[in-house]
């Protein structure tokens, strides 16, 4: 079955315009749960407390305030807060195009399809160019409320827009110093290549399933039923490695006695 | 589960600690994110200003909130398998559908880092290394960013099976989950038309246009969160002029650990990284004392529990004090 559209938007290119629908290419697979109050096994509420005097607040007398580093505070007002929220507006807006390696996954958040939205010709048309160009776009929209920067890309020769996280969102490894200590031995490193040559393999997303999702499901099952309770096995610690060279050795032997 | 009272420490303890294993090696780790929200947090206060706390009640049968403000261990996972009936599912039976999955990250095979599909990549996490020594982490970090490979491997984390790509950056090892094929959808599924060629005239419009926008890098500011820099524009605007303002009360120590989480985080990363655990090398008992007086705790206790606790830790005066000036206590002690 064809997926529902949940957007439509026109892709600005210079002064050229790409009608498109946009479609979110993730299937949530989440199984929901509520949280619910273990006394009564109904869900609960959430409501906003007054610590001092353990009160409930009502929503409609909340306000939202900005903390400054000293503790002084401002309470910040709806009015004042949706003057700052985006204009709505159906444009993407591509910023630039930029060789495909600048924009890297740290960044990705979540893909949508494009799809044409009537004039196929246009959007084929700028597919191609895509193609061609060898480049992704840096595209800015504003979509339910919200403002996104993403990066607009070809996945199977269909325009993909992949949503980015602001730069705040990301910890940069950069800042962090890697674990230190004694030199690495040669022997273990060269053994270390080996056994991962041995264990290379092209990839194929296909071959993993969410085999423990299914078994979510059979315990939920088993319990609605009023089945045996199941027996619970306490997940054993793996001890670390000590050895690290004979680790290696009989890691080495082991996936040749099995290939 | 309570998410806002523990929102503090959450980014402090690992999300997940196990071992990732390659062969029979194996490489004691925990799990820390990558990636946070913006680090604007606005408080929720009431009119007066006062800071507000989200919690969970139980309900009556109109449905509307009852009794006084639950604890995380008066909540419970519950999955709705008929309209209002409710399965309730304990942690230690999720950990229990696949114990050697919720320990252990086994890396089955290794495959070329650059044949990852950006559309896979879901979340990051940082893995640092637990145990006495380093080097079987930094073997495989060292060996990864050599042969450009990541290794690929299902694992449990909090009720949900992960796929995941482990790769090395700069000698750290980095967790990147990656959704199942059968969560992401292809062209087809959504119904996209076949592929025509394109009129050349109206692609060629296109290549024009393309190349005019050609830049070689990209610019960090357009990952800039404007619309938050708005807001902080404005509230420090409205500081300055005195407008709304609300000084900082005796509940500022409060507000310092919330807004410092981020620093926490980093503090924390870096320490790990190094091989150091401050939580663990306090005796057990002195631990569980300290938590329970943490800051995130005492957010959540009546004034009659502060009182107990002021009483068990001896405080003079503590009689005539405030709630407020009982937590400060408490917490100081």
């Amino acid at each position: 079955m064809a997926a529902r559209a949940m957007w439509k938007a026109v892709i600005h290119c210079g002064s050229s315009e790409v009608p498109v629908k946009l479609y979110s290419a993730i299937e949530d697979r989440n199984i929901r749960f509520r949280i619910l109050n273990r006394a009564d096994s109904r869900p609960v509420r959430q409501a906003m407390v007054n610590p001092e005097t353990d009160e409930i607040v009502p929503h409609d007398e909340t306000r939202r305030a900005y903390v400054a580093e000293n503790g002084d505070r401002t309470i910040l007002n709806s009015d004042e807060l949706d003057a700052l929220e985006p204009e709505p507006s159906r444009e993407i807006e591509i910023l630039a195009f930029l060789p495909v390696s600048q924009i890297d996954h740290r960044w990705y958040d979540r893909p949508y399809y494009l799809g044409p939205d009537g004039n196929s010709a246009a959007y084929f048309a700028f597919a191609e160019a895509m193609e061609n160009s060898e480049l992704e776009g840096l595209a800015r929209w504003v979509m339910r409320g919200k403002s996104y920067i993403g990066a607009l890309r070809l996945h199977q020769g269909y325009p993909v827009l992949m949503s980015l996280r602001h730069a705040d969102e990301v910890v940069s490894a950069e800042n962090l110093e890697a674990p230190g200590g004694s030199a690495l031995n040669p022997k273990e490193l060269e053994m270390a290549r080996q056994l991962i040559g041995m264990l290379a393999a092209d990839l194929d997303l296909s071959d993993f399933h969410d085999a423990y999702r299914d078994r979510v499901v059979k315990l939920i099952e088993s319990k609605a039923k009023g089945g045996p309770r199941l027996k619970l096995v306490k997940p054993s610690k793996k001890k670390p490695s000590e050895d690290l060279t004979r680790a290696l050795q009989e890691s080495l032997q082991s996936v040749r006695k099995s290939a | 589960m309570a998410k806002e009272s523990t929102e503090q420490t959450e980014a402090l303890k690992p999300l997940w600690s196990g071992v990732v294993t390659f062969g029979l090696v194996s490489v004691p780790v925990s799990l820390f994110p990558a990636n946070r929200g913006s680090t604007l947090r606005l408080r929720m206060v009431d009119a007066q200003g006062n800071f507000l706390q989200r919690r969970y009640f139980g309900t009556d049968e109109g449905g509307a909130e009852a009794g006084d403000p639950l604890d995380a261990e008066d909540l419970v996972r519950g999955y709705e398998f008929e309209k209002d009936r409710f399965i309730t599912v304990e942690d230690d039976e999720l950990d229990a559908l696949d114990p050697e999955k919720s320990r252990e990250i086994d890396l089955a095979q290794f495959v070329d880092l650059h044949a990852l599909s950006p559309l896979h990549f879901e979340r990051a996490y940082f893995l640092v290394p637990d145990g006495s020594t380093t080097k079987a982490y930094r073997l495989l970090a060292e060996i990864l960013a050599q042969e450009e490979r990541a290794g690929i491997a299902t694992f449990v984390m909090r009720g949900k099976q992960y796929l995941c790509a482990i790769l090395a950056e700069g000698g750290i090892l980095r967790a990147e989950t990656l959704r199942f094929a059968e969560e992401v959808r292809s062209p087809e599924t959504i119904g996209l038309p076949p592929r025509v060629s394109a009129n050349s005239a109206e692609m060629k419009k296109f290549a024009k246009a393309i190349k005019a926008l050609k830049a070689n890098t990209l610019d960090r500011a357009a990952l800039e969160d404007q619309h938050t820099a708005s807001i902080v524009k404005l509230a420090e605007k409205k500081l300055r002029s005195g407008t709304d303002v609300i000084p900082a009360g005796p509940e500022t120590e409060e507000v310092d650990e919330s807004t410092t989480n981020v620093v926490d985080l980093m503090e924390v990363l870096k320490e790990r990284l190094q091989g150091k655990q401050r939580a663990r090398a306090a005796p057990a008992d002195s631990a569980r004392k300290r938590k329970r007086v943490n800051g995130g705790e005492l957010k959540s206790k009546s004034k009659t529990e502060l009182y107990e606790l002021a009483q068990s830790m001896d405080i003079r005066g503590r009689s005539s004090m405030s709630k407020a000036e009982l937590k400060n206590a408490v917490a100081r002690h």
